[in-house]
């Protein structure tokens, strides 16, 4: 990360080159659609994807500290489908939303528990939770689907700012992606999570209460995941307990692609807001040009896989550079680790 | 288990401990002595659990589970996962079904053109993994969001039905030999040939080999990379086998069938016994799992309870599994360290 | 004396003595990594039935010189003949179908795999469609551990076996193959005393076999012991090569880092107060009822065989793991430690027995490691304030003579003398009232060796406590104050410094009856 290759290694660094292409779809999008720079479809391109933009930051986060929740899509259709009921059982809908959020709290808690207390490999548990709390919003709202919502609420999922093109669940977005990119990049808790990500027990040896600090993630995304759950709701006008499927891929498909590496220990928020904006103006685009929206769901995953090849690919290049011209950079590891020759 | 004694049998184990590392080293028996003791409970309260139409329709389910959780458990032993199985399946019989409906090809050779394009499926996945160096996660991730876009390609919106296949096609799944579903002999071929490879070949070993220490493995020779490769053909000519079956047993398809069945293989495969983590599990114990799992789903209509808890028991029963199996390995390490250096 | 060294070619170009060729002859051998010259114009030769000592300081070029011939590196320039044959190694396969076996310093295992099949790995004995031949496999391993004389199980799995054990599977793996070269790289690192004499006696009877045997080493008492030859490299040339009864460990030092050095200069240093106070500590599994106690500017050595508990002591005294029972009194106060960050509050510092598992973050820079610790103390609103680091880093990096272009380089590019500095540098920045030391100088060169004495020196009499884990026993002697000795897990004696000698420590170390007190670190 610290400028190792000068000028080259900064030019290739993942968010300029996504920002690079983002500009370019734009560019594409302005020339093909007239309506494409129009404050509304800027509106309607942000709202389409805003549940798993809200989601990636949280899981950006976990993902850096090296582990992954898989059960966020499934606490978003458990969040819709306790609201749903709460709200058909005439609770007040302000009393539902923060129940819900408490619910998401105490998911991501038993996700933290499992991983952090009884110490199973989170891949595992959160797959577990992913069905589990998926049963439960099934269990609670079974195919029902609950509409009639209060105007105010419907209001928030799909009205913009006045005056501004900006829908209002992105207000959202916005100050979460400041607080945690502040978090991430500006204070020690963010050190503290980029050394567990990169080596847990060295951070453990050096007192960072890596079982504490994992505990909370976990609450933060879930507690986040069940308001993008609310948030679904208020932008579709209607709770079902089936809403969200799918959405976890989305989600990780937005942190990868935005630089964090799946293994932790590397990865920024700018990194994932852009990845964010470039997986919605793709989209958008597509649709926009008539090509068909399935191809959308190829380029995702061409470009999630894309993100991965070219940065080993660039290292291996700049390696083989490096090795050329004989300069004074580490060797590049071999087999067998690079121990012995690290001459003094 | 005479192969473990010398590490497991100290004097410190209770007649507990050894019986829980019994268990755990014994999965594949511990697994069909729960299922018969649930099918039994079940019985007692429903025993039409027991009747030949039950009991051929949750086999032949299972069949199709278990031929996938195959494939995903020799992944799972590489220290990898294959994430695209569902879409591999889905597009395998979404394919099948278009070509058959079209009469574009007789039926055996349209079940062959599935399985080849499920393993053309499996070897990109492999090639991204072993050649670019991809973790699997992200390949395969990846890979199910490609697979399932060109399904929703081809597919264009519109469904086949089971009308307009073949009424011999879909009659396979009905088929019986010797009263036996061809489902289940399929299944049950697979998973014994597999098992016999990974036990017996040389290939076999170096898959446990690969999972177990990568490093080591290149070090003394086996070629990790070619491993890989072709742990994750066999898984895409398995998941093509298994979109086959898929699509004969349900008849109508469209593009997002078998969506969430990679949900039901990994749970198989964690439930069998496979160590998430590599190095270790059978790939009888992944189809035991799948049997497992498709019977817990049955059961739980049999009884009546709404069929809306099925997939929170399914959440719940992989984390006991896995649970269970991190307690065990504890315990059998602790054990382990107790034991001093003379 | 020691022999001039003459240029390497023409050393090992077959002047020697006789007609037969050497077994292994290296002629000329070069190997660069990037901008580092590993390994330059190397040669030197191997008979059948002789023990050749290769000895160097890290970074010397032995682990290179050692994988070059097991075919994992390629050279760069020069050849390798064996048995007069000019040979090239592509691969491991490659090396071992010339007959050229290698014990890694950490054995290359397959846990989830039996012992049978590790020991043949990579050449299964396979019959017809490359099946697995499991009896002839089972058969071949036990008698080759009959042969060996080691009871060990050919059906067990690996997994849970102790390194010794591990490394016999290893030596055993070299045998099932007509190898004529074996190659030990550092096999003795974590091995207890009793464990070496069997590896020594087995390495031995190989040699009387006539396999030619090159035993990689900075163990110096190991090479005198057991070796006929010995060579030393020093940055990556070879310096000296002559019969081990023709030299001494002062000329293999010499040699080695080039110039003479005083080992352990041990400043002394006013003992103060009692400090920390440990009394009937338990932990189930581990150790029992261990008592004693540190004054300030006090060095109490642990000695003890690998596996004697008393990693698993610091552990607990650093709240990584939780006692059983027992007192631990710091200061004035009885402590409970429920973790690191507890202990580190009270004023314990602990660094690790591996500094890369659990030291450093090694792609964090060295700034960022030593902050690392502290930042919540350094910080104690939030925001990070990187000039602040760098001057902190800075000020313990310099007080430690880090070798470093400056504190943003990242930890990964330091040689291991430096990154243990930097280890000790993040646990000077705690401001520890007690400081455990966890085999500070294991795998660090000489030179760092000494440096990293003195500053021990210096912070014993600076008035910490220092706690100092070390299996490297002439080390344990010359900075100890007074020396404690466990044996499974229990205290067998503890000795002050005037009363402790090499035969004092060990055998407390083995205890009573035990296995014969074989003295093997240095």
């Amino acid at each position: 990360m610290t400028g190792v290759g000068g000028l080259l290694g900064r030019l290739a660094r993942w968010e300029v080159l996504l920002a690079v292409f983002l500009v370019v779809l734009i560019a594409i999008g302005a020339a093909v659609s007239p309506v494409f720079l129009s404050g509304r479809n800027f509106a309607n391109l942000i709202a389409a994807v805003i549940e798993v933009a809200i989601m990636s930051l949280p899981m950006a986060l976990i993902i850096i500290a090296g582990e992954i929740d898989l059960s966020v899509e499934s606490m978003v259709g458990l969040a819709a489908a306790i609201l749903g009921a709460l709200y058909s059982a005439g609770v007040p809908l302000p009393v539902a939303i923060v129940a819900v959020m408490i619910v998401g709290g105490l998911g991501g808690l038993l996700n933290g528990v499992l991983v952090t207390r009884v110490g199973l490999p989170s891949l595992v548990v959160t797959l577990g939770t992913l069905a589990l709390y998926r049963g439960l919003a099934l269990v609670v709202l079974e195919s029902r689907g609950v509409s009639n919502f209060p105007s105010w609420f419907t209001g928030f999922g799909f009205g913009t700012v006045p005056g501004l093109p900006i829908p209002w669940p992105f207000t959202i977005y916005l100050v979460l992606a400041v607080v945690l990119g502040i978090v991430l990049h500006r204070t020690w808790i963010g050190r503290q999570l980029y050394a567990m990500g990169k080596n847990q027990s060295a951070a453990r040896f050096s007192g960072i209460r890596v079982a504490r600090v994992k505990l909370r993630l976990f609450v933060l995304s879930g507690v986040v995941a069940a308001l993008a759950g609310v948030i679904l709701v208020a932008r579709m006008s209607s709770a079902r307990a089936d809403v969200g499927s799918g959405l976890t891929l989305v989600v990780i498909t937005i942190v990868l692609l935005g630089g964090v590496d799946i293994f932790g220990g590397r990865g920024t928020i700018p990194g994932v807001v852009l990845a964010f904006f470039t997986l919605a103006v793709m989209g958008n685009v597509l649709r926009l040009t008539n090509v068909s929206s399935d191809i959308q769901s190829i380029a995702v995953g061409l470009l999630l896989i894309v993100s991965v090849v070219i940065p080993t690919l660039a290292r291996r290049v700049k390696s083989a550079i490096d090795r050329a011209q004989g300069n004074r950079n580490r060797p590049t590891p071999t087999v067998g680790g690079p121990s012995e020759v690290v001459a003094s | 288990m005479a192969r473990a004694t010398a590490v497991v049998a100290t004097p410190a184990d209770g007649p507990l401990t050894r019986l829980l590392g019994a268990a755990a080293r014994q999965r594949e028996l511990s697994l069909v002595v729960i299922l018969v003791a649930m099918i039994g409970l079940v019985a007692l309260q429903a025993p039409q659990i027991l009747s030949s139409d039950n009991l051929t329709d949750v086999s032949v389910l299972a069949a199709v589970i278990a031929v996938a959780a195959i494939g995903e458990a020799m992944v799972v032993i590489t220290r990898n996962v294959d994430l695209s199985v569902e879409a591999t399946m889905g597009l395998v019989a979404f394919a099948v079904a278009g070509v058959l409906s079209n009469g574009i090809l007789p039926i055996p050779l349209a079940m062959l053109f599935g399985v080849g394009l499920g393993l053309v499926l499996g070897m990109a996945n492999g090639v991204i993994v072993a050649v670019f160096h991809v973790p699997s996660i992200v390949a395969t991730l990846g890979t199910l969001s490609i697979y399932r876009g060109i399904d929703f390609l081809i597919a264009g919106g519109k469904q086949v039905t089971a009308t307009q296949l073949p009424a011999g096609y879909t009659a396979i799944a009905r088929a019986t030999v010797l009263g036996i579903p061809v489902f289940v002999l399929v299944a049950v071929a697979i998973a014994v040939g597999f098992a016999a490879i990974l036990r017996m070949t040389t290939f076999g070993r170096s898959v446990y080999a690969v999972g177990s220490n990568p490093e080591g493995a290149a070090i003394l020779g086996i070629r990790a990379g070619m491993v890989t490769f072709v742990v994750f053909s066999i898984c895409g000519l398995l998941g093509g086998i298994a979109g086959v079956m898929w699509g004969i047993l349900f008849g109508t398809i469209n593009a997002t069938s078998a969506t969430g069945v990679t949900l039901q293989v990994i749970a198989a495969v964690v439930v069998g016994g496979v160590n998430i983590f590599g190095g270790s599990g059978t790939v009888i114990g992944a189809a035991l799992g799948a049997l497992f799992l498709t019977f817990i789903g049955n059961a739980l209509i049999l009884v009546r309870l709404s069929q809306f808890w099925l997939q929170a028991l399914y959440g719940l029963v992989i984390l006991i599994a896995v649970a269970l199996d991190a307690v065990l390995v504890r315990q059998f390490q602790r054990s382990v360290s107790g034991r001093r250096a003379p | 004396m020691v022999i001039p060294i003459e240029p390497a070619a023409a050393q090992a170009a077959g002047t020697a003595t006789g007609t037969v060729p050497p077994a292994l002859a290296i002629i000329g051998i070069s190997k660069q990594f990037g901008a580092t010259q590993a390994l330059t114009d190397v040669g030197l030769e191997l008979r059948a039935g002789e023990i050749r000592a290769l000895v160097g300081e890290n970074g010397a070029g032995k682990s290179t010189l050692a994988k070059i011939l097991a075919g994992i590196h390629q050279p760069d320039s020069g050849t390798l003949a064996l048995a007069g044959v000019p040979t090239v190694l592509r691969n491991p396969t490659d090396a071992r179908a010339h007959g050229i076996a290698v014990v890694h310093q950490e054995p290359q295992l397959f846990p989830d795999l039996s012992v049978a099949e590790n020991v043949f790995i990579g050449h299964v004995p396979a019959g017809q469609f490359r099946t697995v031949d499991w009896g002839a496999m089972r058969d071949g391993a036990d008698a080759l551990f009959e042969q060996l004389d080691v009871p060990l199980n050919g059906r067990a799995l690996v997994r849970g076996l102790s390194m010794a054990d591990q490394q016999l599977i290893e030596i055993a793996r070299s045998l099932t193959f007509e190898a004529s070269v074996l190659i030990l790289d550092e096999p003795t690192a974590s091995l207890s005393a009793h464990e070496v004499a069997r590896l020594f006696s087995i390495v031995r009877r190989l040699r009387d076999r006539g396999v030619a045997i090159l035993f990689v080493s900075h163990r110096l008492d190991e090479v005198f012991e057991l070796c006929d030859q010995a060579t030393v490299l020093r940055d990556g040339r070879l310096v000296a090569s002559a019969p081990t009864s023709e030299l001494t460990t002062a000329d293999l030092i010499r040699h080695m880092v080039g110039r003479a050095v005083t080992l352990f200069p041990r400043v002394e240093s006013p003992i103060g107060d009692v400090l920390l106070e440990v009394s009937g500590l338990s932990r189930s599994g581990a150790f029992e009822d261990v008592s004693f106690s540190v004054r300030a500017g006090e060095i109490v050595g642990f000695a003890g065989l690998v596996g004697a508990g008393r990693t698993e002591v610091a552990r607990v005294l650093f709240g990584i793991d939780q006692r059983d029972a027992g007192v631990v009194r710091l200061g004035d106060r009885d402590e409970v430690f429920a973790s690191p960050s507890a202990a580190m509050a009270a004023g314990v510092a602990y660094l690790p027995e591996d500094r890369h598992l659990d030291g450093l973050v090694l792609d964090f820079s060295i700034a960022h490691n030593v902050t690392l610790p502290i930042l919540p103390r350094l910080f104690p609103r939030l925001f990070v304030r990187e000039s602040t680091e760098r001057s902190v880093g800075d000020g313990y990096a310099t007080r430690l003579d880090v070798r470093m272009t400056g504190v943003d380089q990242p930890a990964s590019a330091l040689s291991g003398g430096n990154q243990q500095k930097v280890v000790l540098a993040k646990w000077l920045a705690t401001e520890p009232r007690i400081l455990i030391l966890d085999e500070p100088t294991r795998g660090i060169d000489i030179g760092a060796k000494v440096e990293v004495h003195r500053i021990i020196s210096e912070l014993a009499a600076s008035g910490l406590g220092i706690i100092l884990i070390s299996s490297d026993l002439p080390e344990v002697l010359a900075m100890s104050d007074r020396i404690i000795v466990l044996h499974e897990g229990r205290i067998t004696a503890e000795i002050a410094r005037a009363d402790a000698t090499e035969e004092s420590v060990m055998y407390a170390a083995t205890a009573q009856g035990g296995p014969d007190p074989v003295v093997t670190d240095g």
